[in-house]
């Protein structure tokens, strides 16, 4: 479980970009982390991870999110950046995956054969030995996360996953999200796939939660909507 | 890095693209099989290494001693299946600068060093062309080193022999993110070129201000990525491919090569086959 009990963020002195949140996020659900640009989803997300220092307590399977806890509550999430460039940094989408496995003290056998696992599992064994630099928008992306699954993460981040991508690619990336049986937490503009994706939904506005419920309620609510600088999903829109 | 960056902000977006490309060719390059690229990857440095210290020990008049030293080198091409003529188009670059090293040599070394019928040569133009031949050489081995070795293999050869790990993952993150770095160059340089029709390169008055925007680009970058592996426990030290043992056969290599190295500096051969070629 995750809880973010009276949360504050200030980059400056004064000026709160998180500002007194609570919420909590239980095993398993899919919450999508919505709001207008400069709301306080990537704050969010990067406060839960202890890369930015917060104000109030935040826990992560009552582990506090603490300079102390850090390695072992990175241990139970994972982030799929939202430029894949930024997360593949090794030569071979293989040795990526193997990456973090072989940090974690695996063999390289069993880092690779958890790595052909995970491969498999998402349809991407064609890219195993390809060079990162070489991959597709797509590939790169469910490359990406590919390399966070391997670690059996308890929760995943995903700081908008649909971005930049064709509807071929989105449509897959959508798939998958929801064949992920672990707690997600998804920032996104992309309503629509929020709605594809989640169950529950948490908009941010100036950083507070301005609401958090159903996804079906929230999302289909016009006018809460439009008063935090968003729109309806596309596909509820009539022309 | 910041040097690429200069040479093509000069010469604009096409040129930058063809570079990104001609970068990623290397890969393809280490991709190939033949007996070069399944050597052992310490074994080729090591051999580099030695060849690079015994060439560049020759001595600034020993034209002769030094040429037969190119044997390696084109044989490793030979062997390799990679074309010369790739090395020099890839290295056209630094070559120049390498030649350009020994320049200023004829004007202070004038003394007579050799006679051709009515010319004579001064000691200053042969150890100039000694020095042009030692830093052509020693690029042509090292060439012949990267391109038939994964830059995987490059680093794991390295930390064996003990390269901090720093360096070593500097090395491995600057080549991962050069491509990346460029098409960055790539997009801001056709942004500029989209507002400045008919301009040849960029203005060098906005040469700053590019060069500021893409350290503030890249820092944002290294941020994530550095974030991204703290969350994959990475502890400030890389797993790099796992090289397998070196065999016999690469340890005789190195061995038989680094031998001949020495054979070839402290005996003329070139000498030695005039000699006889004369004799006969």
């Amino acid at each position: 479980m995750i809880r973010f009990d009276h949360v504050s963020i200030e980059y400056e002195k004064g000026k709160r970009v998180l500002d007194d949140i609570s919420f909590e996020i239980r095993d398993g659900e899919s919450v999508g982390l919505i709001g207008a640009n400069g709301a306080g989803k990537s704050t969010v997300m990067k406060s839960l991870l202890g890369l930015i220092p917060h104000e109030g307590s935040i826990t992560v399977d009552g582990l506090e999110v603490y300079k102390e806890n850090l390695s072992q509550v990175r241990k139970k999430l994972g982030l799929v950046l939202q430029n894949s460039d930024n997360q593949m940094f090794m030569p071979t989408v293989l040795e990526d995956i193997m990456f973090g496995l072989l940090n974690y003290g695996m063999s390289r056998e069993e880092a690779e054969k958890k790595a052909d696992g995970i491969l498999s599992k998402l349809g991407l064994e064609d890219l195993k030995y390809r060079h990162n630099h070489k991959l597709s928008g797509g590939e790169k992306r469910m490359a990406a996360i590919a390399t966070v699954l391997a670690m059996e993460p308890d929760a995943v981040l995903m700081d908008e996953p649909t971005s930049a991508l064709d509807p071929y690619n989105r449509r897959i990336i959508i798939d998958t999200i929801r064949g992920m049986n672990i707690t997600k937490i998804i920032t996104s503009h992309d309503l629509d796939m929020i709605m594809d994706t989640c169950s529950r939904v948490i908009l941010l506005s100036g950083g507070r939660v301005a609401a958090d419920g159903d996804a079906d309620v929230i999302l289909r609510d016009k006018e809460l909507l439009e008063s935090k600088r968003l729109e309806l999903p596309l596909s509820l829109q009539t022309r | 890095m910041i040097m690429t960056c200069f040479v093509l902000l000069y010469t604009g977006m096409e040129k930058i693209d063809a570079a990104v490309a001609e970068l990623r060719e290397m890969d393809d390059l280490a991709a190939l099989e033949s007996p070069v690229h399944s050597l052992h990857p310490l074994a080729k440095l090591l051999t580099t290494f030695i060849y690079i210290f015994v060439t560049v020990s020759f001595d600034k008049y020993d034209l002769s001693g030094l040429i037969v030293m190119l044997v390696y080198p084109v044989l490793m091409f030979q062997a390799s299946g990679i074309k010369m003529s790739t090395c020099f188009y890839k290295l056209r670059i630094v070559l120049p600068l390498v030649c350009a090293v020994g320049l200023f040599n004829p004007f202070f070394d004038k003394a007579p060093m050799l006679s051709i019928g009515a010319l004579t040569v001064s000691g200053g133009v042969i150890s100039m062309i000694t020095l042009m031949m030692k830093g052509v050489f020693s690029l042509m081995a090292s060439f012949i080193f990267v391109s038939t070795t994964s830059l995987d293999a490059i680093c794991a050869a390295l930390r064996k022999i003990h390269i901090p790990s720093v360096i070593v993952t500097l090395l491995l993150l600057t080549f991962r993110y050069v491509t990346v770095m460029m098409e960055e160059v790539s997009v801001m340089t056709t942004a500029y070129m989209l507002r400045a029709p008919g301009q040849k390169g960029i203005n060098y008055k906005a040469w700053g201000s590019f060069l500021g925007q893409l350290l503030l680009r890249s820092m944002d970058r290294s941020e994530e990525l550095y974030s991204s592996m703290l969350l994959r426990g990475f502890n400030g030290e890389f797993s790099y491919a796992d090289v397998p043992k070196g065999r016999l056969a690469d340890w005789l290599f190195t061995i038989a090569a680094s031998v001949l190295f020495f054979v070839f500096r402290y005996v003329n051969v070139a000498e030695l086959l005039g000699n006889i070629i004369m004799r006969g």
